[in-house]
C-alpha cells in the first residue's frame, strides 16, 4: 500500500501527526505553566521570614506601601471577593436559571431564536465596558434610589457581575434542560401537569445537576472577573457589613497595585501570591463543575 | 401562547376550582418568568443605547484616525485602535493553528483514556483561569522569563493563550459534526487518517471553525487585564494612517486599555470621550459577534446532512 506514496508524503504526514498532537496537549502545558510562572514570582516570598501564611490569609490589615509597618493580609480582600460574588449570585442564579427555563420551555421559534442571541451578545460585552458603566451610570443612580453617600458599592459590582454571569448560566442552564429526556414531558402533559407543574416536579429535579453545574461556572467567572470589579467596588479596603459599604476584590488588588509595585519587591511578590490563591479557587470551582457535568453524563 | 392551549383540559369537562387554580398558577409561572427575561434583555438595550446616544456627538472619521492629544482630552483614538487591531490580529495568529489542532487531536485522535480526560479537564480550566491571572502569567513568562519585555508579542501570546478554549471549543463541535459515515468512507477507499481529515474533515467543517475564530476575535478585542501588564501603554503616540506603524517588539495602546485610562486616570476629559471609545469598543466587538451568529444560523440551514 505504502509503495505508491513518497517518502515525503509519508514522513510529511507523521511530522504533522505529531505536531496535532503536541498541540492537543498543549492545554495542561499551558495550565501547569500558568502555574509554574505565577508561582515562580511569587515563591521567593514564601520562605521570606517576614511572610506568615496564617497571616497573609486572616488578617484583614493589608498596608503593602506602608513606610513603617508593612503588612500583607488579604483576609478583606477575600471578603470583598466572597461579598460581591455572593450578592451577584443571589441576583444571577433566580434570573438566569428563571431565563433558561423560560427560554428553553416557555418560547418557541422566533421569539427563542432572539433571545438566544441578545443573551450571547450580552455576554459578548467587555468587562471594561461594564466597569464603565458601572462608574458612569449606576453610581449616580443607586445614590439616589438607596439615598447613599457613595454609588460605588457591593451592590454596584454585583449587579455588573450578575449581568455577567447570567449568559453562562443561561446557555449552560438550558443545555442541562433540553438534556432531559422528552418522555418525561410526554408523561407529565399526559398526566393533565401544566407547563410549570411539569417543570416544578418533573424537569428542575431531573436536570438539578446541570442547573448546578451552571451556577459554578457562573461563580467562577464572578470570582475572577477583574476590571468591572476594580472600577464599580469603591476601591476600599474593608470587611463589608452592609452591601452599602465599599471594598475591594482580590482580582482588582493585583490589577491596581501591580503597576506600581517593583518588580521583585515583597510586594510584587505577594500580589502573585493572590494570584495563586485566585487560581486555586477557580481552579477547585471548575473541577466541582465540571464532575457534577459528568455525573450527568454517566448517568 | 399556542404551547399553553396544548395542555388545557378540554372545556367540556368543566372548569373546576382545581383547574382553575392550576391555569392561575401556570399564568403566574409564565408572566414571572417572562418579567425575569425582560430583566435580563431590558438592560442590554438601555446600555447600548445609553452609551451610543452619549457618546455619538464625538464619534468621526477624524476621530478615528488621528492619534490623542492635548493628554488624551482631545484627538481621536487611533494609535488605540490600531494597537487594538494588532493585539487581536497577532494573537489570532498564535492561536487559532494551535488551537484547531489541539481540537483535531481531542476530536480525531484522543482515545476515551484517563489521560485524555485530563486533556479535557485542562482545557475546561485554562478557559476558567481569571483574566488578571493570565495577566500575572504573561509578565513572568513571556516579559521576564522569555526576555520579550513589555511588547505586542507578549501580549498577544498572553491573549491567545487565554482565549484558545474559545477556539478548542468550537472547532471540537464543528467536527463533531461531520458524519461518522464520512469519515469510513473515506476510509474505506484506503486514506490514511490525516488524508482523511485534511480532505474530508476539515473541508466540510471549516465554516464551523470560522465562526469560533470570530468569536475569538470579539472577546479578544475586549480584555483589558491581561494586556495592562503585558504589553499595553498609557499612551503612545504612531504615524497616522500607516497600518504598519507598531512592530511585534513595540508597546502599544490598546482601545480597551484607552477607555479604563480616560475614565480613571484622566482628570478633566470631555464628557463624551469616554462614552464615544465605549461605543467604538462596544460597535466593533458586537458587529464581529453578530456577524459570527448570522454566519452560524446561515450555516445551519444549509447543511446537507
Amino acid at each position: 500500500m505504502t509503495s505508491s506514496r513518497s517518502a515525503l508524503s509519508i514522513y510529511g504526514e507523521k511530522a504533522i501527526e505529531w505536531l496535532i498532537r503536541i498541540c492537543g496537549v498543549s492545554a495542561i502545558i499551558f495550565v501547569f505553566a500558568i502555574f509554574f510562572f505565577v508561582f515562580r514570582e511569587g515563591a521567593p516570598f514564601l520562605t521570606d521570614e517576614k511572610f506568615s501564611l496564617w497571616k497573609f490569609l486572616t488578617s484583614t490589615e493589608w498596608y503593602p506601601t506602608s513606610m513603617s509597618n508593612i503588612r500583607y493580609g488579604t483576609f478583606a480582600l477575600i471578603a470583598g471577593t466572597l461579598s460581591v460574588t455572593g450578592v451577584a449570585m443571589l441576583i444571577a442564579v433566580p434570573f438566569g436559571l428563571g431565563a433558561a427555563i423560560f427560554v428553553s420551555e416557555f418560547c418557541t421559534g422566533k421569539l427563542r431564536e432572539f433571545l438566544k442571541v441578545i443573551i450571547e451578545l450580552l455576554a459578548a460585552i467587555p468587562s471594561i465596558v461594564w466597569g464603565f458603566i458601572g462608574l458612569t451610570v449606576m453610581n449616580p443612580v443607586i445614590q439616589t434610589v438607596f439615598n447613599v453617600q457613595v454609588g460605588l458599592n457591593v451592590l454596584n459590582a454585583a449587579i455588573l457581575l450578575a449581568l455577567m454571569s447570567i449568559p453562562v448560566m443561561v446557555s449552560i442552564g438550558e443545555d442541562a434542560l433540553k438534556a432531559v429526556p422528552d418522555s418525561y414531558r410526554e408523561a407529565a402533559i399526559a398526566l393533565g401537569a401544566t407547563r410549570w407543574q411539569l417543570i416544578w416536579r418533573a424537569l428542575l429535579p431531573a436536570a438539578k445537576n446541570g442547573l448546578l453545574a451552571a451556577v459554578l461556572l457562573g461563580v467562577g467567572r464572578a470570582v475572577g472577573e477583574t476590571m468591572a470589579v476594580l472600577m464599580a467596588t469603591g476601591h476600599a479596603v474593608n470587611v463589608p457589613h452592609s452591601i452599602f459599604d465599599s471594598v475591594r476584590t482580590l482580582t482588582a488588588t493585583i490589577a491596581a497595585e501591580l503597576g506600581e509595585a517593583s518588580e521583585g519587591s515583597p510586594h510584587y511578590r505577594v500580589l502573585f501570591l493572590i494570584g495563586i490563591l485566585l487560581f486555586t479557587i477557580t481552579f477547585i470551582v471548575n473541577l466541582v463543575a465540571d464532575f457534577v457535568v459528568k455525573g450527568i453524563k454517566n448517568k | 401562547m399556542t404551547m399553553h392551549a396544548q395542555i388545557q383540559p378540554a372545556p367540556q369537562f368543566g372548569e373546576t376550582p382545581f383547574t382553575r387554580k392550576k391555569r392561575r398558577n401556570e399564568m403566574i409561572a409564565q408572566g414571572i418568568f417572562a418579567v425575569m427575561v425582560a430583566c435580563i434583555v431590558i438592560p442590554l438595550f438601555l446600555i447600548v443605547g445609553y452609551l451610543i446616544k452619549e457618546g455619538v456627538s464625538l464619534i468621526s472619521w477624524e476621530f478615528l484616525t488621528t492619534n490623542p492629544t492635548g493628554g488624551m482630552r482631545k484627538g481621536g483614538i487611533w494609535s488605540a485602535l490600531l494597537g487594538t487591531f494588532w493585539l487581536v490580529g497577532t494573537s489570532l495568529c498564535i492561536s487559532a493553528p494551535i488551537g484547531v489542532l489541539a481540537a483535531v487531536y481531542l476530536n480525531e485522535y484522543a482515545k476515551d483514556n484517563w489521560f485524555n480526560r485530563v486533556v479535557n479537564l485542562a482545557v475546561v480550566n485554562l478557559a476558567g483561569v481569571p483574566s488578571i491571572v493570565h495577566a500575572l502569567f504573561g509578565l513572568g513568562a513571556f516579559v521576564l522569563f522569555a526576555g520579550m519585555g513589555r511588547s505586542i508579542i507578549a501580549a498577544s501570546l498572553t491573549l491567545a493563550i487565554m482565549t484558545m478554549p474559545v477556539i478548542i471549543a468550537s472547532t471540537k463541535e464543528a467536527l463533531a459534526a461531520v458524519p461518522r459515515q464520512f469519515r469510513e468512507a473515506c476510509w474505506n477507499v484506503g486514506a490514511t487518517k490525516w488524508q482523511t481529515i485534511w480532505r474530508i474533515v476539515l473541508p466540510n467543517s471549516v465554516s464551523g471553525i470560522l465562526t469560533g475564530v470570530i468569536l475569538q476575535v470579539s472577546r479578544t478585542a475586549g480584555e483589558t487585564a491581561p494586556i495592562m501588564f503585558t504589553g499595553a501603554v498609557f499612551y503612545r503616540k504612531i504615524e497616522e494612517g500607516n497600518l504598519f506603524a507598531y512592530g511585534l517588539g513595540d508597546q502599544c495602546m490598546a482601545l480597551s486599555m484607552h477607555l479604563f485610562t480616560v475614565t480613571t486616570q484622566v482628570t478633566n476629559a470631555p464628557h463624551a470621550l469616554p462614552f464615544a471609545i465605549a461605543t467604538v469598543l462596544l460597535a466593533f466587538v458586537l458587529l464581529v459577534n453578530l456577524t459570527a451568529i448570522l454566519f452560524r444560523s446561515w450555516l445551519r440551514n444549509r447543511k446537507k446532512w
